[in-house]
């Protein structure tokens, strides 16, 4: 990512057509290869539109995901319950940021992309315009939504894109104690009291479909798998990566002594895979289409927090402007300026 | 009001002593000791490191990917920097 934004310079604009051709063929023997693109590297628009998409969605994903979650840190059971859960709220804004320099690196802005969330322009996964109505759905979050998400991400591990593939690499290693906490959560309810387990399984009963949705429209209408595959940027399609959490799931929901609200759901010897119910897609649609239970709430409450927190970036401006004069750190002065700057920058020069 | 982003930093992690500093991403900060808070928040919350650089992005100086093969060419030429490029006898040993 040392290469950022201001220097995607090697694109189509002003070369010939001879040249184009050529950086088009070393960059599709490089995706045949296996090889990783960087972000200096020669890409088709296309390619590059694609993934700002993607991991913008995604960044965006990680931080309105903090909100469902928080809503419960003020109510949390007990103080090791609410260490664990602020805990995992402040991940999901690192992997937020994570994404956020990855997308950066395409040429795009930090503001852009805020700017495009706010105003409904780029999407966030449908699953956080649900509300979480008790305490047993921070573990059922955990353990389904985290881990239909830890599903989806461990193969973007291998993605073609450098910078996309180094964030998921990250993500993915935090993400196992998302998940983890989350089952233990509800594994704990479960064994509890009649009413506890009956609060788990509401939950279980409640996140379930929209975990499933999470993988998006079934192959045959997703609009940008194939495209996707081909470049790498995607290794398996949407119905085999759910395929794979429901045969995940079952064993686990098993051990939980819960039930997933699915009569279909039986093992298919022929297939070696779970058979499962027909999905609701109409209401994995209306949720996109702004028309989920929570979809005002999140982008209300997201740029409020932005909007709020607006003195504090001028603050802090504020304060890095007097105290480096006109060195500004994207003068590459600030490393050598006064006070406790000089200190850090002798401690990080010791060889 | 700002309208102007905080400047991009790249951030580099020693994971333990012995072992050099890393890559490990970038973030926005208004100043130098807030990347290097914003980094430790960022990138070391479980322990991933014991010193952390901050280095403002657009400080760097890269070589151009267009240019790669020109620009690491005088390499490729010179396989008797390589210790397998010389014949020693069998049998001759700690060599």
């Amino acid at each position: 990512m040392a290469t950022a934004a201001a220097h995607h310079t090697a694109r189509a604009d002003g070369m010939t057509q001879t040249d184009a051709a050529a950086y088009e063929a070393v960059f599709d023997a490089a995706v045949a290869a296996d090889e990783r693109i960087e972000p200096r590297d020669w890409m088709p628009d296309a390619y590059r539109a694609t993934l700002v998409r993607q991991i913008a969605q995604h960044a965006h994903s990680e931080i309105i995901g903090m909100q469902p979650e928080a809503n419960w840190i003020t109510r949390a059971p007990s103080l090791r319950r609410k260490a664990i859960l602020m805990a995992k709220v402040q991940d999901e804004a690192g992997h937020g940021l994570y994404l956020y320099s990855a997308a950066e690196t395409l040429g795009t802005s930090r503001e852009e992309l805020l700017d495009k969330l706010h105003t409904g322009r780029q999407k966030y996964s449908s699953i956080f315009n649900y509300p979480t109505l008790t305490w047993a759905d921070v573990g059922a979050i955990g353990w389904l939504v985290d881990g239909a998400a830890i599903t989806n991400q461990v193969p973007l591990c291998r993605c073609s894109y450098g910078p996309y593939a180094r964030a998921m690499v990250r993500i993915c290693k935090e993400e196992s104690f998302h998940q983890r906490q989350g089952y233990e959560l509800l594994l704990t309810l479960g064994r509890g009291t009649p009413e506890q387990h009956a609060m788990a399984q509401d939950a279980v009963d409640r996140w379930w479909w929209p975990s499933l949705m999470m993988f998006g429209p079934p192959d045959d209408e997703s609009a940008h798998s194939a495209q996707s595959m081909e470049w790498k940027i995607k290794r398996h399609s949407n119905d085999e990566l759910r395929q794979r959490f429901v045969d995940i799931c079952v064993p686990q929901a098993e051990s939980l002594g819960l039930t997933l609200p699915d009569p279909h759901l039986r093992w298919n010897e022929e297939r070696k895979h779970y058979d499962f119910g027909p999905i609701d897609w109409t209401e994995f649609r209306e949720v996109l289409k702004g028309n989920g239970p929570c979809n005002e709430q999140r982008i209300t409450q997201r740029r409020r927090a932005h909007d709020e927190g607006a003195w504090v970036r001028e603050a802090a401006a504020a304060y890095a402007a007097k105290h480096n004069g006109a060195g500004r750190a994207a003068d590459g002065h600030a490393h050598t300026a006064g006070g406790p700057s000089a200190d850090q920058a002798g401690e990080s020069g010791e060889a | 009001m700002t309208t102007e982003e905080w400047p991009l930093w790249e951030v580099f992690v020693r994971s333990r002593r012995g072992l050099s500093h890393t890559h490990a991403g970038s973030l926005h900060a208004p100043d130098a000791e807030l990347a290097l808070r914003n980094a430790r928040d960022l990138y070391t919350r479980r322990g991933e490191g014991v010193s952390i650089w901050v280095v403002p992005s657009a400080a760097i100086t890269a070589s151009s990917p267009d240019e790669k093969d020109p620009f690491f060419e005088p390499a490729a030429d010179k396989p008797y920097r390589h210790p397998t490029f010389y014949e020693i006898p069998e049998g001759v040993k700690h060599l």
